[in-house]
């Protein structure tokens, strides 16, 4: 065996971690041979295993491959896959996985390299133990790899680009951000990817993806339907798998729901509010869709028109919803034209949490007199905090001004009492200053 | 240190007082001043992007056959270093909580940010009172004693008047007082005993069950009635028994209805901040006040020791 191949070896074994980063097209394909007879070496064997395979495609010069970039697969037998660097913070992932065929062991030349015995980069190219396996094809004419001191041209000299080596496994997203053509689009897009990076698996997702391939075909379909250009960043952070659901599936999802007589521009508000939309099965969807066109009981109109001021609700199970609807009818006693009217005021009433709720509804109606009547002229009132409505209609009632008759003078409407800022309630309402307010909230 | 979040963070650390409304769990308070000051903090504008240098490749004049290929040096920001992928400066904030009040009362809940939590245990190791106001009502006994437990007996509280309530007190301060005087580690009949108690320097030290300094009727109008207490190593489930207990003293029974912590040592309810005051700027000037508060209090303390 050639010594200068050897110590070719030597020099290529040290850089094989950042073969990914070397754009040179020969010394990647030369590169990929060596690693694989790197790998059988530790496995102690054999002949150089000359298989052939065509060089990997034409790249630009120089261009840094990064973590993202996929070796195209040549035509040959040579599946060779250098998988990317998986993040990962609980695993120690490879940096290279074997997916071809194993290489034969030669046994007659076992100890012609006998490559450092308890070097660390063994354990990367997977187990040892070869299995056996058909003789490669020996390609003698195949070009010899580069030696580290053959001369070469100062243009080749120039287009090495020697980065430090990615880690191999880690907890944060910035470690690859610089190299990584896909995460920088994404950060220009204002995704949060602190954010993704908290979240299991995503961050090991959003590498794996490619540009070009993957992302653009998405973002300019989520452009499609009508999602601002300012929105997609927070899309994505709130979405980040809709970078690898089906094409086909998201446009057959956003027709169905034109189908449904959403106008373009509610299906692009829908979409926006609810990221999660189109993951949903168009069976999903339609079930959801039923069920709120049967239970609630208002028009298709209407029902749109909920349905698209609150989007959640068809990503959300059904069960929270029914709930709410029964506690509505039975704790709090409305009859269903009632609850039509407060769920079409106040959609946020069908997710609401029952008991803030009941404890709400409590208070207005037991503690502070306002009957059912009323209560429906203002439904927003559930929206709010019970808290502000105590401290209020406390001082209210020590200011001797809590009349909630309307036929009575000095009515004081539930509107009034709850929607308005604090210092507009002081000054108009109460009639008094927001220190005085202040100053009576810490004897409550 | 140097960057405008961090220069913010160190204007908070210190001790401050909230108002915690009844009917709110303490942590629930705890936590919302921590995202609310964090909230604050993160608004703060970032350190600039470091740079470093690239050679990016640069084909330069020449024909077809011979074109140079070149290098460029660019300097470019570090992307790693972009808030989008780093993250808020500050993730959390170290919030610690005083002497720590159950969901059912109110009052004045001191809380120490940073470093400042470092003064609670000077603060609470020496001689610390409190003062509460106590809201009973005669006429039932529960089982946890306030008015949202499982009512034990009803009983009739017609014969009570303020003065037999008064004499109830007074024998309880009294009870107290010989507690306090016992607790205090001196000889009683000795001249240093004399001495202290000449200066009201007479004071428990070290763990005693709870004692209460100070105790007396503010309104009373039955069948409700309103007791100012100062009391040290006490808990709101004592005072809810001690009106229990009034109410037994007097042949009758009481629950509690309201109990409202007026000052925990050094803070008050002047400086406490109600929920709207929950932000950067109040806090920060909170605990500038505090500091200034404690540091006369200190020298009081100090030079009536001396």
């Amino acid at each position: 065996m050639d010594i200068n191949f050897l110590m070719a070896l030597g020099g290529l074994h040290l850089c094989k971690r950042c073969c990914f980063f070397l754009g040179v097209r020969k010394l990647c394909s030369d590169l990929q041979q060596s690693a694989r007879f790197l790998h059988s070496a530790n496995a102690q064997f054999s002949s150089v295993p000359q298989i052939t395979f065509a060089a990997s495609s034409t790249r630009g010069p120089a261009r840094p491959v990064g973590i993202t970039g996929r070796f195209h697969k040549p035509p040959q037998t040579e599946t060779w896959k250098l998988t990317v660097c998986q993040y990962s913070d609980t695993t120690v992932v490879t940096l290279a996985s074997r997916e071809s065929q194993p290489l034969p062991a030669d046994p007659a030349q076992t100890g012609l390299i006998s490559k450092q015995p308890g070097h660390p980069e063994g354990s990367l190219f997977g187990t040892p133990p070869l299995p056996d396996s058909q003789a490669p094809l020996l390609d003698l004419d195949g070009s010899p790899p580069l030696a580290p001191f053959e001369e070469i041209s100062e243009e080749e000299a120039v287009q090495i680009h020697a980065e430090p080596a990615l880690p191999a496994a880690s907890v944060s997203l910035g470690d690859y951000v610089d190299q990584s053509e896909t995460l920088q689009q994404l950060l220009k897009l204002g995704v949060n990817l602190s954010k993704l990076e908290q979240r299991p698996n995503v961050g090991s997702m959003l590498l794996r993806l490619d540009f070009q391939a993957d992302v653009k075909d998405r973002l300019l379909f989520l452009k499609d339907v009508g999602v601002e250009d300012s929105r997609l960043g927070a899309f994505i952070t709130r979405n980040p798998f809709i970078l690898t659901e089906g094409l086909e599936n998201l446009r057959a999802r956003s027709a169905y729901l034109r189908s449904k007589k959403f106008s373009r521009v509610s299906v692009a508000t829908m979409v926006s509010k609810a990221p999660y939309l189109l993951n949903f099965s168009i069976e999903r969807l339609d079930n959801r869709l039923n069920f709120y066109q049967q239970t609630l009981g208002l028009s298709t109109e209407k029902t749109r028109t909920l349905l698209v001021r609150l989007p959640g609700l068809l990503c959300r199970s059904l069960e929270p919803v029914k709930e709410n609807l029964k506690v509505c009818e039975l704790e709090l006693g409305f009859r269903p034209n009632e609850i039509q009217h407060i769920v079409t005021a106040v959609p946020k009433v069908l997710t609401a949490n029952k008991k803030k709720l009941t404890e709400i509804f409590n208070y207005i109606h037991n503690t502070m007199g306002i009957p059912h009547s009323l209560i429906i002229k203002f439904p927003q009132v559930f929206n709010s905090r019970l808290l502000r409505i105590k401290e209020r209609h406390l001082f209210l009632r020590y200011l001797e001004m809590a009349q909630y008759d309307p036929a009575k003078p000095n009515y004081i409407s539930l509107h009034c009492l709850i929607s308005l800022p604090d210092r507009v309630f002081c000054s108009d309402v109460a009639k008094a200053t927001l220190e005085d307010f202040e100053l009576f909230q810490k004897t409550l | 240190m140097g960057t405008p979040a961090t220069r913010l963070y160190r204007s908070l650390e210190g001790l401050f007082a909230v108002y915690k409304p009844a009917g709110v769990h303490w942590k629930l308070v705890r936590d919302t001043v921590e995202t609310n000051l964090l909230k604050g903090i993160n608004c703060a504008p970032p350190p600039a992007l470091r740079t470093q240098v690239k050679f990016l490749l640069q084909s330069g004049a020449g024909s077809e056959a011979h074109k140079e290929v070149t290098l460029r040096p660019v300097r470019l920001p570090v992307l790693a270093d972009h808030p989008l992928v780093t993250g808020p400066e500050f993730q959390k904030l170290r919030v610690g909580v005083g002497h720590r009040l159950d969901v059912f009362s109110s009052g004045v809940f001191v809380l120490g940010v940073g470093n400042g939590n470092a003064k609670f245990k000077e603060m609470y190791e020496r001689y610390n009172t409190r003062d509460y106001t106590l809201e009973g009502e005669f006429g039932r006994a529960t089982d946890d004693f306030s008015h949202g437990g499982r009512v034990i007996e009803r009983t009739t509280y017609d014969h009570i008047t303020c003065d037999k309530l008064e004499r109830v007190l007074a024998m309880i301060q009294g009870a107290n007082q010989k507690a306090l005087l016992s607790y205090s580690n001196v000889d009683m009949r000795s001249q240093e005993a004399y001495e202290l108690a000449v200066r009201g320097m007479l004071f428990p030290e070290g763990k005693t069950p709870p004692i209460l300094t100070g105790l007396r009727c503010l309104d009373f109008q039955p069948p409700r009635f309103t007791l100012e207490v100062q009391c040290m190593n006490e808990t709101q489930r004592y005072l809810r028994r001690l009106l229990h207990e009034v109410g037994l003293e007097l042949r009758s029974s009481a629950i509690c209805v309201g109990i409202r912590r007026v000052r925990d040592g050094p803070f008050t309810l002047q400086e406490a901040l109600t929920r709207q005051r929950w932000t950067l700027p109040d806090v920060a000037q909170a605990v500038c006040q505090a500091h200034s508060i404690r540091r006369k209090s200190g020298k009081a303390f100090s030079q009536g020791a001396g």
